[in-house]
């Protein structure tokens, strides 16, 4: 194949990828923009394979990773897709370091001159610890979504000093890698392993609830790693795959930042309030709240006109979605208007609830998000909150509070409000929530599956 | 004049474009697709394959042809990971139509 048809070729792929995004502005054209980003995908590996000689090789090597690329995507629990897309997000991360090395050893098979060029060099440079920081980011994010690893944050004194001061190393030895003549192989290796290290240490201070940022982050990451492969191989359409994945990853990270109503850099410097945010004093009166059962919850649901459920991630932890569609069909025989409130956040990634949701197959018009229902809750007759807690905390409203200004769901509002929770352990902000000491407001206590089992039986 | 231009800056270019493109494609992205949107990009950040595919491509067989025959394993994983994942998510989100009632 001549170098235009390649290149042609690449700019049909491209296009594809592009298609596949935008696919996903709703739920209809969705599938069909899947396949278009798969058909990218085919159409870029075989016209890439006319390039190679070792085609048994790669050949080879696809079917292994297809095994266990399709073993994975068909066991995989949708309660578990956070750490699913951490894993491969380090996967990726790896691959581009892999490469990186690889065009370092032997840049003439990438098409590029023997004794690589500064501009090579620096574009290496760019992919590896882009890559490395990704892969190994990624690996502490899997290991914490995935229970391996607890979620709580690691800090310690001279943290941001240790990570400034290692970057610093890392660029010294960057430029040092740049400015030799021949290849450096020294400089290169070790400003690959402190770029590993760093992804760790970065990472390690992010806690759980802050994780929809982190991945979003990391996301965007692989993209940029990508891209910068693409630079250094001098390939439009790894320039534009990985911009496309790295602005999408970023507008995700925004977008979670602003539902939570915190700074990017300050999530990302970890540590929930660790960064001197101011606690509110407890004013030593004793707050009491008031417990019921799932039967009463039952029973109460039963005779309202209008159930508004709010999931957290508690759902997610008790698997509860199947028996959430239980009751949530279960109402609506009996007339009454069930719909779901989603908070951006809710969850360890963006969408985690609705893709649980939808597992379930509750129909996703009665799936909402924040702003098309928080005006709606003060005409609802009983709220359900299942294992959420920090967005749905009237503080948020409170001036002074650490969570002023996030924008929660207003279920306090609602005529009943019912939190099924484990305990009466504060949430991820570490806040005590006035909306579980409110007359109206029962607290049912127990694991969200069996609560909502349980209330299924008694309706 | 296109020849005096280094391949730098053009790649500059598409990438400047390329980005302005991901910002108007994802911010139209209806927020409950948000996790097949991560699944979906992370399967295109795949795309790194090609790399891949070339460091493992000469004939005469180095370390480095090894290292890249192993980035095409582990591209791969995700290629057929993030599709086919991506693919049982969005079957969820279609069977909706098919209670019609609800």
């Amino acid at each position: 194949m001549s170098a235009n048809m390649v290149a042609l070729a690449y700019l049909v792929a491209s296009v594809f990828f592009i298609l596949a995004l935008k696919g996903l502005s709703s739920p209809e054209s969705a599938r069909r923009g899947n396949v278009f980003g798969m058909l990218g995908m085919l159409i870029a590996v075989a016209t890439t394979m006319t390039l190679t000689e070792n085609w048994l090789l790669i050949i080879g090597c696809i079917a292994i990773g297809a095994v266990i690329g399709t073993i994975i995507a068909k066991r995989v629990q949708m309660t578990a897709m956070p750490e699913l897309v951490a894993f491969m997000h380090s996967l990726v991360g790896l691959a581009a370091v892999f490469i990186a090395i690889a065009a370092v050893n032997n840049p003439v098979s990438f098409g590029l001159p023997a004794v690589l060029p500064a501009g090579s060099k620096l574009e290496l440079f760019l992919g590896t610890f882009i890559g490395a920081m990704t892969w190994s980011g990624s690996v502490i994010a899997f290991l914490k979504l995935s229970g391996r690893m607890s979620g709580t944050p690691v800090v310690f004194t001279g943290q941001h000093l240790l990570n400034l001061l290692l970057a610093i190393v890392m660029v010294g030895f960057g430029l040092w890698f740049f400015f030799s003549d021949t290849t450096n192989w020294t400089a290169f290796i070790a400003m690959t392993a402190i770029a590993f290290l760093l992804g760790f240490l970065i990472i390690i201070p992010i806690g759980g609830a802050d994780m929809p940022v982190v991945i979003s982050m990391l996301n965007s990451y692989s993209g940029w790693a990508a891209a910068g492969i693409g630079f250094s191989l001098g390939n439009p359409m790894l320039i534009i795959a990985g911009s496309l994945v790295g602005s999408s990853g970023a507008i995700l990270s925004y977008i979670m930042c602003k539902a939570m109503n915190r700074p990017f850099l300050s999530v990302i410097l970890g540590g929930f309030g660790s960064d001197g945010g101011t606690s509110i004093a407890d004013d030593g009166t004793q707050k009491t709240h008031r417990s019921g059962s799932a039967e009463d919850a039952a029973f109460l649901m039963g005779n309202a006109d209008s159930v508004v459920i709010i999931p957290g991630y508690g759902l997610a932890v008790a698997r509860a979605q199947h028996a959430v569609k239980e009751l949530a069909e279960i109402l609506h025989e009996k007339g009454v208007n069930v719909r779901f409130a989603i908070h951006p956040v809710a969850g360890r990634m963006p969408g985690h609830m609705n893709v649980l949701l939808a597992e379930a197959e509750i129909p996703y018009e009665q799936v909402l998000e924040m702003e098309e229902i928080n005006s709606d809750f003060s005409n609802t007759d009983v709220v359900l909150v299942l294992g959420a807690n920090d967005v749905v905390n009237p503080a948020a409203n409170v001036p002074g509070s650490p969570i002023y200004g996030m924008p929660i769901l207003e279920a306090h509002k609602a005529r009943t409000v019912m939190v099924v929770k484990r305990s009466m352990g504060v949430g991820y902000a570490g806040l005590d929530n006035d909306l579980f000491y409110m007359d109206k407001t029962m607290m049912i206590f127990g694991d969200a599956k069996k609560v909502v089992e349980n209330m299924v039986k008694a309706i | 004049m296109i020849g005096d231009i280094d391949p730098l800056i053009i790649n500059l270019t598409i990438f400047v474009l390329a980005i302005f493109v991901g910002y108007h494609v994802v911010w139209n992205v209806t927020p409950a697709l948000h996790t097949p949107l991560m699944s979906v990009t992370n399967a295109i950040s795949s795309i790194i394959i090609v790399g891949a595919m070339l460091a493992a491509g000469p004939a005469d067989t180095d370390w480095g042809v090894w290292l890249g025959a192993v980035a095409v394993t582990l591209a791969a994983v995700n290629v057929f990971g993030g599709f086919l994942v991506s693919q049982r998510m969005l079957e969820m989100f279609k069977k909706k139509d098919k209670k019609g009632s609800a």
